[in-house]
């Protein structure tokens, strides 16, 4: 059920080059129950910015009552974000929208897990439900550069991780699609969240039979109600037919969202 | 009679309070979070003959105090509201304001008549006002007569009350509501969102696809404030007045201006919960004000007889 709820900062930390990692808690984390579902956060009590931000989760521990979200802050709202500390109250409604399916994978077969800068945190809490459940979880991570990598190494205690940057500052130069050809990576199911662009080049690269991506589009009530994060299917790119980012999605089978 | 209860042509509202078209689809996702029954009633999403799909993306750019958006009306089109829509929304006891639009005359007739039809539609919302379309929408809603013409046309076949849904896009508000007054309007809906746009300062490009959109939220309240004031002086007709209402105290200066219901738009983006939280406090600001009734407010801050000490806190 969405629930709307003043949560309590536990920590706030930048982890890298404008990345933080802010931990809430409150009751509303016991409605979280799948990876890939995101919080719409109201971040001033003010008319600006007016509208909320929609952010991913990136870790969920419901024995304490606790999430945790990875955000770039970037704009006004994600930069009045950054200033929360421990102690905080913060007005969360969530969790919304449609997150990764960890049932489309069989214990025993191999996931890759392809992330694109801040497309990354979902990915955490959807490979430790994987591990649990037996499937192997392979990761490969793109940045712009080594200053804004995070969670190679949490990613690393997980399964096999890959990292790819624009300027070769780490791992290989390139992107996450180099990387997945310099290491001839091969898994039963994909499972991405990132750019569009990213995107795109991992439909194209038809790495498995069976994937699962998460979009980024600008949000206005995040519920579905005001048609603002709207795309175009596969099946009719230029007609009626449309799935909302937000409700529909995040997360859509490959193939099914026009990108 | 409730403090709030209100009785409006084709409508009696348990509370003057509704979501603006637009702003609350056709009330499924709101009614995930809370029981639709608390509302006064409900504006759905406009509706055209045929589905639209609407303006690409990005639609919506946030602004200080406001936003803009150029959603484009998208909608499932008239059949779809009609066997899916309406009869989903009927389960509630609301009354359903059915926003209507088109590209021509023959398209607002032709869903005018049919959604007028519906045992579950009680007014209709003629929107001659949306600023995101190529056609129709604010081309009805600028020039007097045309859109006078047009009230006629639609008000010959409806079978319920016709609320206009005013733009605040043009250079003279009452000729505009004297208009569709002689076109047979039943009331008014005002104010529409204002035209606005931004540009992006790496691309040097506007923000929104549709490069213009339709600016809403707090921003707007004083233009929607002085317009409700200046047409409500001059016209008979009801007011149901929106336009960045986000607290109670924004109700009560929408009523002082001259408005006899009103609706929240933006607001309900930022807080869901935002109609139903109203709806309690107006009735507590009322009563700790000691106002037996809300309609006592309507208008006060220009009727002659005015009594404003007595709706001071």
């Amino acid at each position: 059920m969405i629930k709307k709820e003043w949560m309590t900062v536990v920590s706030q930390q930048n982890i890298a080059k404008n990345i933080y990692e802010l931990t809430l808690q409150g009751e509303l984390v016991q409605e979280m129950n799948e990876p890939g579902r995101f919080v719409h956060l109201k971040v001033s009590g003010q008319t600006m910015p007016l509208l909320r931000r929609p952010i991913s989760i990136a870790n969920i521990d419901q024995t304490n009552s606790r999430f945790t979200m990875i955000y770039r802050a970037e704009g006004e709202g994600t930069k009045l974000l950054a200033e929360k500390k421990a102690g905080d109250q913060v007005d969360v409604l969530g969790p919304l929208g449609h997150g990764f399916p960890v049932n489309e994978a069989q214990t025993g077969e191999t996931a890759i897990l392809v992330g694109g800068g801040i497309g990354v945190p979902p990915l955490y809490e959807l490979s430790q439900r994987l591990n649990e459940k037996g499937v192997k979880t392979i990761h490969v991570l793109g940045f712009q550069s080594a200053d804004v990598a995070f969670y190679e190494a949490k990613f690393a205690e997980l399964g096999e991780t890959y990292v790819a940057t624009v300027d070769g500052s780490l791992g290989t130069k390139g992107f996450v699609t180099d990387a997945i050809r310099e290491f001839n990576l091969q898994g039963d199911i994909l499972y991405s969240c990132g750019p569009v662009v990213m995107l795109r080049a991992l439909e194209e690269l038809q790495l498995t039979k069976k994937g699962f991506i998460s979009l980024e589009e600008r949000m206005g009530c995040g519920i579905g109600a005001c048609f603002a994060c709207v795309c175009h299917t596969q099946n009719d790119p230029t007609g009626t037919e449309y799935r909302k980012v937000c409700s529909d999605g995040p997360v859509f089978p490959m193939g099914e969202v026009a990108l | 009679m409730s403090r709030l209860e209100t009785k409006l042509p084709g409508l009696t509202l348990k509370n003057p309070i509704m979501p603006a078209s637009g702003c609350f689809g056709f009330g499924r996702e709101f009614s995930q979070l809370y029981d639709l029954d608390v509302l006064g009633a409900i504006m759905i999403k406009a509706t055209t003959e045929e589905p639209r799909y609407g303006n690409p993306t990005p639609r919506v750019a946030e602004t200080p105090a406001g936003m803009l958006n150029a959603i484009g009306l998208q909608n499932p089109g008239l059949e779809k509201v009609m066997e899916r829509e309406l009869p989903w929304l009927s389960q509630y006891n609301v009354p359903i304001i059915a926003n209507v639009a088109g590209s021509q005359v023959e398209d607002y007739v032709e869903v005018a008549r049919t959604i007028s039809g519906s045992p579950h539609v009680q007014a209709l919302e003629l929107n001659i006002s949306c600023p995101n379309v190529k056609t129709g929408g604010i081309a009805f809603g600028t020039v007097p007569e045309t859109a006078k013409h047009l009230t006629k046309k639609v008000k010959e076949v409806s079978e319920v009350p016709v609320y206009v849904k005013l733009s605040p896009n043009v250079s003279n508000i009452v000729e505009m509501a004297k208009a569709v007054e002689d076109g047979g309007a039943d009331g008014l809906t005002m104010i529409n969102t204002l035209l606005g746009m931004r540009i992006d300062l790496k691309t040097g490009k506007p923000i929104l696809a549709n490069r213009t959109g339709g600016l809403s939220g707090p921003a707007i309240k004083p233009v929607a404030i002085r317009m409700i004031y200046e047409v409500s002086q001059q016209t008979n007709l009801p007011i149901i007045g929106m336009g960045g209402i986000s607290t109670v105290e924004d109700i009560i200066e929408f009523y002082l201006a001259g408005a006899d219901a009103v609706a929240i738009g933006t607001a309900n983006f930022s807080n869901p919960y935002i109609c139903p939280e109203l709806i309690k406090e107006l009735d507590e600001y009322l009563s700790a004000n000691q106002i037996d009734h809300i309609s006592e407010l309507t208008g006060r801050s220009w009727s002659k007889d005015g009594k404003r000490t007595y709706y001071c806190s």
